[in-house]
């Protein structure tokens, strides 16, 4: 194995690590704000792809072009699920939140399918395609770009979140729910934010990789398991730590697939996830 | 009749379900009104019976189980309609293109006609026994043909191989069922088994006509039962026929990236990747691919994904020049002015194309047909000697095989997969060469140079 190749695969590792950090950060953001685990995150990345696909195949939108659009539509499905669905769960048993987010999950799969068939569909001529070749390092436009995107849209979250009111308010929710109500923060509206903007990310995301990924009713079946174990891997909750973490999940699942076999790609990757569970329960960043 | 295999369906699931707990109140009640229903069936069916005496001498039934309603309904309507085509054919009520086989007709049956009866088996097989017995005991057919699915002939034509009644499979390829060494079951299409081999030795055959070496191949498979089979027998065939395998991967299906099995295949620089890949990976692989800027002088997919109707659509030119495997192309139209004109026929009486599942139906019924005649009988053992003695040439048939004629598991001996390329959106057949199409386009040219 010669080091072209070595560069190569970390080049590969990193691109496809990025969108694992921007589908991890909004599902990182609503466990962190209100403690409840989306099992339909992987939906909201499919609903993002279709909303591009759709976008380009009626109005002839690019999938790039459509990102704000995208994210707008996400936003508003957050902010919808949250108010109708969520909202009725919040004191609910935790097992009850677990059914309601996974029964949402298995509705949004079976209404994609029922409206738009479980085909599979590429977005054939996006404004960004064709490869870039590095001296000896390929790779392509449309995963170069998803990977900037991913970059663009974790870091404008982070500054959102230290640098605003609004974005100090939610942390501040999300550290003490009751300290912050006395503090005149009006928690539901914070919660919806997080819904929002969680789904939003999940949208973002998959407007991006809607340039190079097939789309299909069950695709956030393929970035869900990952981004569980990034959530995880970088600590429940925190949003550098997701980004950080999805970057190292990114590497070591590709580098780990080409050195040991891309068959125990996946069995890497999980293990990662034990050992971090047994040794760092509290991930890379997370708070004890 | 219909009826008592739709009401046996109901019950299979609690008695499967209750072999975890005690069966219910519920359970008990339900099993208890399938049994009075079937009992009730039994009954018409005896009374049915009665009334209709005898069936006229010269008609001869079939019976002929497709999955007509289910999920597969669609291919099942169409099956059907190419079987009737098929009879049609052989009882004279439409001419027949000259050198047909079907067109003979029944002569030494005395101009007989035959009749399909129709089983509906919803792509369950428990359903297809019920419909083989149905079909056997009150419908009295004398030979049975289908079923399309593997897992459904197999129950099929075990309940056929009980009463000793010959079963033709048109369709099914899962290799095992001519490995059970079956009395009364004979295949015509080739199997699974058989359509890997036809792999190897069209390597061969493009070595001789390139002078290349393309010794040197990467298995390329899904980690499911169907592709670990695959692999399984790649590896022994590559290594009785002398071929290196130069990178073996069995990857996860739905996958989030390829990016590290192709960047391994890369590494490994094989001259040929073999591939069974289904629709999404089969599209994220290419995409890797170009992405990667890697193209192997040929990729050999493995039906599947690459040969859905949504994969040309979706990959678009990137989608060209991969070859793959087929049982049969109507680009085969072009070459054998048969199949034109028995797909004319088929547009005229369906509105539709010839594909690979309706060609071989059609070419079952045909095949059952020339059996019947030459038996000049409707005995069960007349039949099946006939059967034994069944020698087709090619000429008298619209696939692309070298004949029909069954070995001693009643497997045809003569049958062959044909290799297709994508070449201007299209498959077009270009392997074995005698009935190829079009040239191979060979290598496969580099994604900067397309």
């Amino acid at each position: 194995m010669t080091a072209d190749i070595l560069i190569q695969v970390l080049v590969s590792g990193l691109l496809i690590g990025l969108i694992y950090a921007l589908v991890a950060v909004g599902l990182t953001l609503i466990f962190g704000v209100m403690d409840i685990v989306n099992f339909a995150h992987g939906e909201f990345l499919m609903l993002g792809m279709y909303a591009s696909f759709w976008a380009f195949a009626l109005f002839a939108i690019d999938p790039i072009v459509a990102l704000p659009l995208t994210a707008l539509l996400l936003f508003a499905v957050g902010v919808i699920v949250y108010q109708t669905v969520i909202r009725r769960i919040l004191k609910a048993p935790m097992l009850s939140q677990i059914f309601a987010t996974f029964g949402l999950m298995i509705l949004l799969r079976g209404l994609a399918q029922f409206f738009w068939k479980p085909d599979h569909r590429l977005i054939p001529h996006s404004l960004v395609s064709g490869n870039i070749a590095l001296g000896p390092v390929q790779f392509g436009l449309p995963q170069f770009v998803a990977a900037l995107g991913a970059v663009g849209v974790t870091g404008a979250l982070w500054l959102f979140l230290h640098r605003t009111r609004l974005g100090t308010a939610l942390e501040a929710t999300a550290i003490d729910r009751e300290a912050a109500t006395l503090m005149g923060i009006d928690g539901q509206k914070m919660f919806a934010l997080a819904w929002g903007i969680g789904a939003a990310c999940a949208g973002l995301a998959g407007g991006l990789i809607a340039t190079f990924f097939p789309i299909f009713p069950e695709v956030g079946s393929n970035f869900i398991l990952i981004a569980f174990v990034v959530v995880v891997l970088g600590g429940f909750g925190s949003v550098t730590g997701a980004f950080l973490a999805g970057i190292i999940v990114g590497l070591i699942e590709v580098l780990g697939g080409f050195l040991v076999g891309p068959e125990y790609k996946t069995a890497i990757v999980l293990s990662l996830l034990l050992i971090v569970l047994l040794v760092r329960p509290r991930g890379l960043l997370g708070k004890a | 009749m219909r009826f008592a295999a739709a009401i046996t369906e109901p019950t299979r699931t609690p008695t499967s379900m209750a072999t975890a707990n005690a069966p219910t109140r519920r359970q008990t009640i339900k099993r208890m009104l399938a049994a009075a229903a079937l009992l009730t069936t039994t009954a018409l069916t005896g009374i049915g019976f009665g009334a209709t005496p005898a069936h006229a001498e010269d008609e001869i039934r079939i019976g002929v189980i497709y999955p007509l309603t289910g999920a597969a309904a669609s291919t099942g309507v169409e099956l059907k309609a190419a079987a009737e085509l098929a009879a049609a054919i052989v009882n004279k009520e439409i001419p027949a293109p000259p050198g047909l086989v079907a067109g003979i007709g029944l002569p030494n049956l005395k101009g007989a006609k035959i009749k399909l009866i129709f089983g509906d088996h919803q792509g369950n097989p428990q359903v297809g026994a019920t419909e083989a017995e149905r079909l056997i005991t009150s419908e009295k057919v004398v030979a049975l043909t289908g079923a399309y699915f593997s897992n459904v002939t197999a129950t099929a034509s075990q309940v056929a191989e009980r009463y000793g009644v010959p079963f033709l499979n048109g369709e099914s390829s899962s290799a095992s069922l001519t490995q059970r060494k079956f009395k009364w079951f004979f295949r015509t299409t080739p199997h699974d088994d058989l359509f890997v081999g036809n792999f190897f030795t069209f390597l061969g055959d493009m070595e001789k006509k390139t002078g290349d070496k393309l010794r040197s191949i990467a298995l390329f498979n899904e980690n499911t039962l169907w592709g670990n089979e695959t692999t399984k027998l790649q590896v022994k065939l590559a290594e009785e026929q002398k071929f290196t395998i130069a990178e073996k991967i069995l990857y996860p299906a739905k996958t989030t990236q390829m990016t590290s099995e192709v960047q391994r295949i890369k590494a490994a620089a094989p001259a040929v990747i073999m591939q069974s890949s289904y629709l999404g990976d089969a599209i994220l692989s290419m995409k890797t691919y170009k992405e990667l800027g890697f193209s192997p002088k040929m990729l050999l997919a493995n039906d599947a994904g690459f040969n859905d109707s949504e994969f040309l659509k979706t990959m678009g030119k990137d989608g060209e020049f991969v070859i793959s495997r087929e049982v049969w192309a109507l680009d085969q139209a072009e070459r054998n002015p048969l199949i034109k004109q028995v797909n004319d026929l088929m547009q005229q009486r369906a509105g539709v194309n010839f594909n690979g599942n309706s060609a071989r139906a059609f070419t079952g019924i045909a095949v059952l047909a020339d059996a019947l005649n030459r038996a000049g009988s409707t005995k069960p053992d007349a039949i099946r000697e006939a059967l034994q003695k069944t020698d087709i040439p090619a000429s008298g048939l619209i696939m692309p095989w070298k004949g029909v004629k069954f070995d001693a598991n009643g497997q045809n001996e003569l049958g062959q997969g044909i290799i297709v390329q994508v070449q201007g959106g299209q498959y077009v057949t270009v392997w074995p060469f005698d009935v190829a199409t079009k040239p191979v386009v060979y290598p496969m040219p580099a994604w900067d140079g397309r």
